[in-house]
């Protein structure tokens, strides 16, 4: 009985080399000249080319835009597949649609949408100029701009897992007395715990990441207005290929650190017994 | 809000991410900053160059002077003073930049390039090849680019300031060596037909030749012919002088309307004015750009040698015009690269 | 699952629930979605909107431009059905067996969401370019990758890869034992209880991921512009020729093409999304 849920070991292991093949040649391989390249000419060039000023001034501006926009796109996540996977009403198809959108736009438009609004020719250019504000070629641009381009990951994350999940525990909650803040705090977050932290960390790094929308608002203001993403393509057109490299490797270890921090937290969780279903 | 333990996780992602929250520039009244708005290869001549004009200013007016830089393509450049970044000064690849800030914005005058000396460029270059060690394909002219079984590497005109650059002189050649704009179309298109890739920019041409090893010849700017024989793969290339090249001339100006904003007139003025000075112009030709003062081009006569060149305003008729015949959709180019 | 759909409901917009928060989690989204997407996305639609038709089909459905949508539309849909058919497989390896390395294998599959994409080209031509990693063993044999739409693919392929894992990967989890236990007990063979259990719960996660890669993989820049060719009419991508409108500053032209794009896109999703729903009904989840 037990065997026939599952598949023989000799199945598994074929199958297994396959996903490892394929993750070996469209993931690892990459990664691994990245890393690479960024080693190439010893460690002292790598660390010199993270630690110049122009570096340190990229990270700091990237964790900041993150800080900024994930938390955004958390509670807008959250929100949307609430409403959306536990009420039933017309244009839901639409709706999920809409919010998926922003993938399907190009990153260069998306960064042209936000000069096309608030640029100096642009529809609200020139009461901003008036007003003496900046969005464009400055952090609330790229803030908008990642907000814009990472807008679906955490929605799109639990919608379907919240469907799966259906609501008969969330109606027996309310049925037993609970509120709708108790409901959702200790029935549904519980649930939907490790599908959130995915979306969270799907966003986080997309967040840190983006390039072609950043790319469009930034300006590349050296030390002031540079992403890592556009750090990384300065370098790399100063034919700093090692420090184009070292700084790339650094967004891909920021990411390893912190799947590294989600595995530690899957585990400390589980090893306090709360069972998933 | 954040009270369930469930979103620990959270708190931990940003708190990697707190220490953010950098500070703008301050803004006292001896102090003044200047923004300049350039493209690429720039980098390291005005890397040079800051400094020394911050000494030079410090002494004449005893006020210091600091630099934001900006470097990308000079057409995304362009686009982004048009779209207001607040560039004091503009330093780009070819004067249609410029222009296009003076058309679509109006942020300096139509004329800004009698503003300063030789076309308000302090510092020109042309087009030369760079090809591999030995110049296995024996390649010395225009000509020998459209032979069979040549690969040439130029980036796309359509997206690359340096690659129109390019595209023009190649087409003096066709027309000299043709003697018609017929010809000159003919020789575009069969060039053409020998480029494997177009990369979108100058500085991906050049790697794609260098890092990839793919083309024999690369059509390049001489200032990153240079650098790429003498630094970037020192040994391994050569630059070929061709028989008929181009004056390659990157303008700079000051944005006027941005300048009068920010009350930098007088200094993003004197800056660029500083460019022509011999201090400038001797950092200028270290960097492999042609000095516009013929006594310092004298003195670094061996690094550049003589061609003959055509130019944009006498044998195109200017950038506008040439923008328009051969570049803008339906142009030129287009057409050669659509009858495949 | 709740049958609460009584006929007399049906005049009301939405079905009565027993669960609170609509309002509040439905007007925030709404709120959030309109200020930040649909608002700024609109100024598009309104820029092509008043640059007139016949000027509209002449940037936006040119055949240079009728060229590159093929493209970027034919690899996108190519690089998501690897990553549907491949995802799936590594989803489901990571969630129902056991190997070493597996939470290693597990954390670098979201690589690609990390990777700034220009780095992710770049990395891609360095290996897939004639004189590189992989590249070099395929020139012999005849096949060329990089400047080629195969290059688009392999780079496509990178980008979405993430998507369909991710998509997936929950929904496998989340799905219990008891129901292929039943399966087993009732004598179905292990592929029967595959195709006919387990495969329709995982379906419309698998089909988001599809969905995702693929809009993403329309709409990519950064990664291909380094590994296509960029000629005109064959390794072409539709965002390169966005980038071209705007080099010549012509942002009439710049939102044209992507207004074509984007209608494109934003129809198959609605397709996907509406067949996935379809779907969901049939299947009673």
């Amino acid at each position: 009985m037990r065997r026939s849920t599952t598949e023989s070991r000799a199945l598994q292991i074929i199958l297994i080399a396959v996903a490892l093949l394929f993750l070996a040649f469209f993931l690892a391989l990459p990664l691994v000249a990245v890393f690479g390249e960024a080693l190439k000419a010893g460690f002292g060039p790598f660390l010199d080319a993270v630690t110049a000023p122009d570096a340190l001034s990229a990270i700091k501006l990237t964790l900041l835009i993150a800080a900024i926009s994930v938390p955004l796109n958390v509670v807008f996540g959250v929100a949307a597949s609430w409403a959306i996977t536990k009420f039933k009403f017309p244009g839901k198809s639409l709706l999920i649609s809409l919010i998926d959108l922003p993938f399907s736009v190009s990153p260069v438009v998306s960064g042209l949408i936000f000069v096309l609004l608030f640029g100096a020719n642009g529809w609200f250019g020139t009461w901003l100029a008036e007003h003496d504000l900046k969005i464009i070629f400055a952090v609330p641009g790229i803030v908008l701009a990642t907000v814009f381009i990472t807008f679906p990951f955490v929605a799109r994350e639990l919608i379907p897992l919240m469907m799966e999940q259906g609501k008969d525990e969330e109606e027996a909650a309310i049925s037993l007395g609970a509120t709708g803040w108790q409901t959702f705090r200790h029935v549904t977050l519980p649930n939907i715990r490790w599908g959130l932290l995915y979306g969270v960390l799907l966003c986080n790094a997309r967040a840190m990441g983006e390039f072609g929308a950043v790319s469009v608002v930034s300006g590349h203001i050296r030390g002031e207005t540079n992403t890592m993403p556009l750090h990384v393509e300065i370098l790399y057109n100063e034919y700093d290929f090692v420090g184009a490299f070292a700084v790339a490797s650094l967004l891909a270890g920021l990411a390893l650190v912190t799947l590294v921090a989600k595995t530690v937290l899957e585990w400390r969780f589980n090893l306090h017994g709360s069972a998933r279903h | 809000m954040l009270k369930s333990r469930a979103l620990v996780p959270l708190g931990l992602c940003f708190a990697i991410a707190l220490p953010g929250c950098s500070g703008g520039g301050g803004g006292q009244s001896d102090k003044v900053q200047i923004t300049n708005v350039s493209y690429d290869p720039t980098r390291e001549l005005y890397e040079a160059i800051n400094p020394a004009f911050a000494a030079y200013w410090k002494k004449k007016t005893g006020k210091d002077v600091t630099f934001r830089m900006s470097h990308g393509g000079s057409g995304k450049q362009s686009r982004a003073i048009i779209d207001g970044l607040d560039a004091d000064v503009a330093t780009l690849a070819l004067a249609y930049d410029i222009d296009a800030i003076a058309d679509r914005a109006k942020l300096l005058p139509t004329d800004w390039q009698k503003a300063l000396p030789d076309n308000s460029s302090p510092y020109t270059s042309t087009i030369v090849f760079l090809v591999r060690k030995g110049n296995p394909k024996g390649i010395r002219d225009w000509a020998d680019l459209v032979k069979p079984g040549v690969e040439v590497i130029t980036p796309n005109p359509k997206t690359s300031g340096g690659a129109r650059w390019n595209f023009l002189a190649a087409w003096a050649y066709g027309r000299k060596a043709g003697g018609s704009d017929k010809a000159a179309e003919d020789y575009v298109r069969s060039l053409f037909t020998h480029v494997p890739v177009l990369d979108s920019g100058a500085r991906g041409a050049t790697t794609t030749f260098v890092e990839r090893g793919i083309g024999d010849v690369l059509i390049a700017w001489e200032n990153e012919a240079l650098l790429a024989e003498k630094k970037l793969g020192a040994g391994k290339f050569e630059v070929v002088a061709p028989s008929i090249s181009i004056l390659a001339e990157p303008p700079v100006a000051v944005v006027a309307k941005n300048a009068q904003k920010h009350r930098t007139e007088d200094v993003s003025k004197a800056y660029l004015e500083y460019l022509y000075s011999p201090e400038a112009q001797v950092a200028i030709a270290r960097n492999f750009y042609r000095p516009s003062d013929p006594t310092i081009a004298e003195q670094f006569k061996a690094t550049f040698p003589q061609i003959p060149m055509v130019t944009i305003d006498k044998d195109f008729g200017g950038w506008r015009a040439a923008q328009k015949t051969f570049f803008d959709d339906g142009g030129v180019f287009d057409r050669i690269s659509a009858k495949k | 699952m709740t049958a609460s759909s009584a006929a007399g409901a049906r005049r009301r917009w939405r079905q009565p629930s027993v669960l609170p928060g609509f309002g509040l989690t439905f007007g925030l989204s709404l709120g959030w979605l309109t200020l930040i997407v649909l608002i700024p996305l609109a100024t598009i639609f309104l820029k092509s909107a008043g640059m007139g038709w016949d000027q509209f089909v002449a940037v936006g459905l040119s055949d240079r431009a009728l060229a590159a949508y093929r493209l970027s539309f034919g690899t996108a849909a190519a690089a998501g059905l690897v990553n549907a058919l491949f995802g799936l497989l590594v989803a489901w390896v990571l969630v129902r067996y056991t190997f070493p390395g597996q939470k290693i294998i597990g954390a670098i599959v979201d690589l690609p969401f990390a990777l700034p994409t220009a780095v992710a080209g770049i990395a891609l031509t360095a290996l897939y370019s004639p004189n590189g990693w992989v590249g070099r063993f395929l020139d012999p044999l005849g096949i060329k990758v990089a400047f080629t739409p195969i290059g688009i693919t392999v780079a496509l392929v990178f980008i979405g890869l993430p998507f369909v894992v991710r998509s997936v990967e929950p929904v496998l989890a989340d799905l219990g034992n008891d129901v292929e236990e039943a399966a087993a007990t009732l004598g179905a063979t292990r592929l029967q209880t595959f195709s006919r259990v387990i495969f329709p719960a995982i379906a419309p996660a698998l089909l988001t991921g599809f969905a995702l890669a693929f809009a993403r993989g329309v709409g990519e820049y950064g990664s291909v512009i380094f590994i296509s060719g960029n000629m005109p009419g064959r390794t072409e991508i539709a965002p390169l020729l966005i980038v071209t409108q705007l080099e010549q500053y012509n942002y009439d032209g710049a939102t044209a093409i992507a207004t074509v794009m984007m209608l494109v896109s934003f129809a198959i999703l609605l397709a996907l999304n509406v067949v996935q729903a379809a779907g969901r009904h049939r299947y009673g989840a």
